[in-house]
């Protein structure tokens, strides 16, 4: 039984340091030589090394001149994530999906069923950095309106920046909300209208 | 809907076709012959056994093999939740989490330890780096190498004949670790890395967002654990939101790949046992079987959740895309009830699209195979399930024609059926029980939703969320509706005693039963041996699995995601 015991003891202790530790500085240090930028979390910084978010992460936006990611159930922190888990018959459920859907209607200024079901749920993580090549173009028109330029540059710049299905046929095809309205601000400068938001602008790409 | 059958079946066939060269390795190695890998991995297994003292020679009979099982396993729980409930005062916690509350680590360690993975903390507020190391990856590895361990014990105590040992087991244990699992996870671990699953031991970034606000993005060691959360059929992820987080998965490539991780090594397990027991037929049926009981599944959630909300389309929106509630964009709704169907029937547990939002009949297909835990079932566990289903058809089909029942050549007496009901009645007593506990409690508290404040949705949705925490801690899947506020100490000790009832009585009692049927001397078969290997055969098994199933829980089901399911049209 002693020997049970002990072998018990230091096969927990020999395997804890492995696969507990050994295991993770292997990957780390593949990580470092050669994947350095996926092993960070795909950060994305300004000229002046401040981070602005991550091409993964999706990122909260309100003003007018932006693009709008989905609804998140946890305001999109990162910190502390997660998704509504109301069930589909859930009367509050149902109550937010019509508050959203009149929201947008009435933002975009388009009939309900205009409105792609993205925009009005919300995700598992409630960080999705996309939404579908549909929504984005149901946005196109008041964004472009707000920037004051004409709504076939938000067009194609959206076009740009839509990943179709991997190989074809893997997921669906998106756009990463951050990495457009980056592009918004860098190809067609800040908005006109910087009152939407009370936070100063920080582009750096005019 | 096309492309997402598509996608569907591609994923499907792929994960089929590298199973049966990955059946093959894994016979060999536990049978102990030379595999390519040998000059890489040899040496990190023989050093593991030469520490820990093993004798690799030595030979164990059933009772020696559960009683190392149960050692070992007493061992790493004691380690890990001393690990958890300390991790402020040890090093690598950059994001300064607090110690585990007690009770709440008896569940998590409880959870881990039984490969179950349920997890009431979220990982990026509840665990620091180093417990998301020491105790959560190194649990990943060596419980899902405990089952497989313990499922080729099994195989060896049926297949053999008058048989005195089932192996040793920390040769198991240690082949399946380092041999089975680490390569595949090492693979799938770099595959996660490039698409963009971090690594890092830097707290979390703080980020200023193009609008100017703060945005703090939670990081870590993520992409080595999550390839053994998938592969082990552990499920329990770095982040709370599981799979759908983006740093967990975060394309459909890694998707593809962890996807396939769920079910790789529960379908070659089916592969392993053919090479074993040398009936390469036996093998064909059993997947067969299992095959026929998964595809009308997959079809029907992928189906039901690409038509959508209805409450939500009676608003007009446009939900082509499907129910997209508690899902992401880059999945859809496709891949999204293919990734739930997979990890519910190999009881891992992970999920990239939140269950407790997913169409009502579309969840309560999940619930029904949560319950079975056989259809290819959780690594190595899972299988020993499927093979106790089996000597139960085996013992039906002797009945039906009236001979003495028999199972590659060996007699299944009295003894031995007693054993498997024990194994098979214990999940559906456990979880019914459980279930009716807390709907008493619930029903005689006054006021229950601000005493108790359990549930998040009313009706009977709250009751399919109680009744899915039971089965998912007693079948040690480890998934959640997550709308049930089950960190309280009611849901901490009861399921945490579920898991470790729902894991060790499942896994000794199967090792008693090869034991017995291993020591028995097979007799060659003749023309009135029933043949385990036919088609006849496959379809008694089907159907023993299905009328059990729905015996079991075809009344809870009622009460609970039918009735949601009427009350929703």
């Amino acid at each position: 039984m002693i020997r049970e015991l002990k072998q018990g003891v230091l096969f927990t202790a020999v395997t804890l340091v492995l696969f507990g530790g050994v295991y993770h500085v292997v990957f780390w240090a593949i990580g470092r030589v050669a994947f350095p930028a996926q092993a960070e979390g795909s950060l994305i910084r300004r000229a002046d090394g401040t981070i602005v978010g991550s091409r993964l992460i999706g990122q909260k936006f309100t003003g007018p001149e932006y693009f709008l990611p989905r609804p998140s159930a946890v305001d999109y922190n990162a910190a502390s994530t997660g998704g509504t888990n109301y069930g589909p018959s859930n009367p509050d459920h149902l109550k937010a999906v019509r508050e959203r859907l009149d929201a947008v209607t009435r933002q975009e200024g388009i009939a309900p069923g205009q409105v792609p079901s993205e925009m009005v749920t919300a995700s598992g993580a409630g960080l999705d950095p996309h939404i579908p090549p549909n929504a984005a173009e149901r946005q196109a028109r008041r964004v472009a309106l707000t920037r004051g330029v004409p709504v076939e540059r938000v067009r194609d710049l959206i076009q740009q920046h839509t990943e179709g299905p991997t190989f074809g046929f893997l997921g669906r095809a998106r756009v990463d909300v951050l990495d457009l309205n980056l592009a918004l601000d860098e190809s067609l400068g800040s908005s006109t209208q910087p009152a939407a938001t009370t936070a100063p602008r920080a582009t750096d790409g005019r | 809907m096309m492309l997402e059958f598509l996608a569907v079946t591609v994923a499907i066939l792929f994960t089929i076709a590298t199973s049966i060269p990955l059946g093959r390795y894994m016979a060999r190695v536990f049978t102990g012959e030379r595999t390519w890998l040998d000059p890489v991995l040899g040496p990190i297994g023989r050093l593991i056994l030469r520490v820990s003292g093993v004798d690799p020679n030595l030979q164990q009979d059933w009772k020696q093999y559960s009683v190392s099982l149960v050692v070992s396993n007493i061992f790493m729980w004691l380690a890990t939740w001393t690990i958890v409930t300390l991790q402020q005062y040890l090093p690598l916690n950059p994001d300064g989490i607090a110690n585990m509350e007690p009770t709440l680590a008896f569940n998590s360690v409880s959870s881990f330890t039984t490969n179950t993975n349920l997890q009431h903390y979220s990982g990026e507020t509840g665990l620091s780096y180093l417990s998301q190391m020491g105790f959560a990856t190194f649990l990943q590895f060596l419980t899902a190498a405990t089952g497989i361990a313990a499922c080729i014990a099994v195989i060896r105590g049926i297949g053999g004949n008058r048989l005195q040992h089932v192996g040793n087991f920390y040769v198991d244990v240690t082949h399946a670790a380092v041999r089975v699992l680490l390569p595949l996870a090492f693979v799938v671990g770099v595959v996660l890395l490039w698409q963009g699953s971090p690594m890092t031991f830097e707290p979390a970034a703080r980020a200023t967002t193009l609008e100017g606000s703060e945005q703090t993005i939670a990081r870590g060691v993520v992409a080595p654990m999550v390839a053994i959360k998938q592969l082990g059929t552990n499920g329990g992820g770095y982040f709370g939101p599981n799979s759908t987080h983006p740093y967990e998965n975060p394309t459909p490539v890694s998707n593809f790949a962890e996807q396939w991780s769920i079910l790789v090594i529960p379908m070659a397990m089916v592969w392993t046992l053919g090479h074993m027991v040398r009936r390469r037929r036996l093998a064909v049926v059993v997947f067969a079987t299992m095959l026929a009981l998964y595809i009308p599944m997959v079809t029907f959630a992928v189906a039901m959740d690409a038509r959508g909300n209805p409450a939500i389309s009676a608003m007009g929106v446009d939900q082509s895309t499907g129910s997209m509630e508690g899902k992401e964009v880059r999945f859809g709704s496709g891949l999204s009830a293919l990734w739930s169907v997979s990890t519910t029937v190999t009881s891992n547990g992970s999920v990239t699209a939140m269950h407790d939002s997913l169409t009502p009949l579309g969840g309560r297909s999940i619930l029904k195979k949560k319950r079975l835990n056989n259809i290819f079932g959780g690594v190595g566990v899972g299988f020993i399930n499927m093979l106790i289903f089996i000597i139960v058809a085996v013992f039906v089909a002797g009945m039906m024609i009236g001979r003495t029942p028999e199972f590659l050549g060996k007699k299944v007496e009295a003894k031995e059926m007693k054993l498997a009901s024990l194994a098979l009645l214990w999940h559906p007593l456990s979880i019914l029980v459980g279930t009716a506990i807390a709907c008493y409690i619930w029903a005689t508290t006054a006021d229950p939703n601000t005493t108790l404040g359990w549930l998040k949705n009313p009706g009977p949705h709250g009751f399919s969320e109680m009744l899915y925490e039971w089965s998912s801690a007693t079948a040690n899947n480890g998934s959640g509706f997550e709308g049930l506020g089950d960190n309280t100490p009611f849901w901490n000790i009861g399921t945490g005693v579920a898991m470790l009832l729902g894991r060790y009585i499942p896994i000794v009692a199967p090792l008693a039963l090869a034991g017995m049927l291993g020591a028995k001397p097979a007799s060659p078969e003749t023309a009135g041996s029933l043949r385990a290997d036919s088609a006849t055969f496959g379809f008694t098994l089907w159907a023993v699995v299905v009328i059990l199933g729905l015996l079991m829980f075809m009344p809870v089901a009622v009460l609970g995601p039918i009735a949601e399911h009427l009350a929703l049209r």
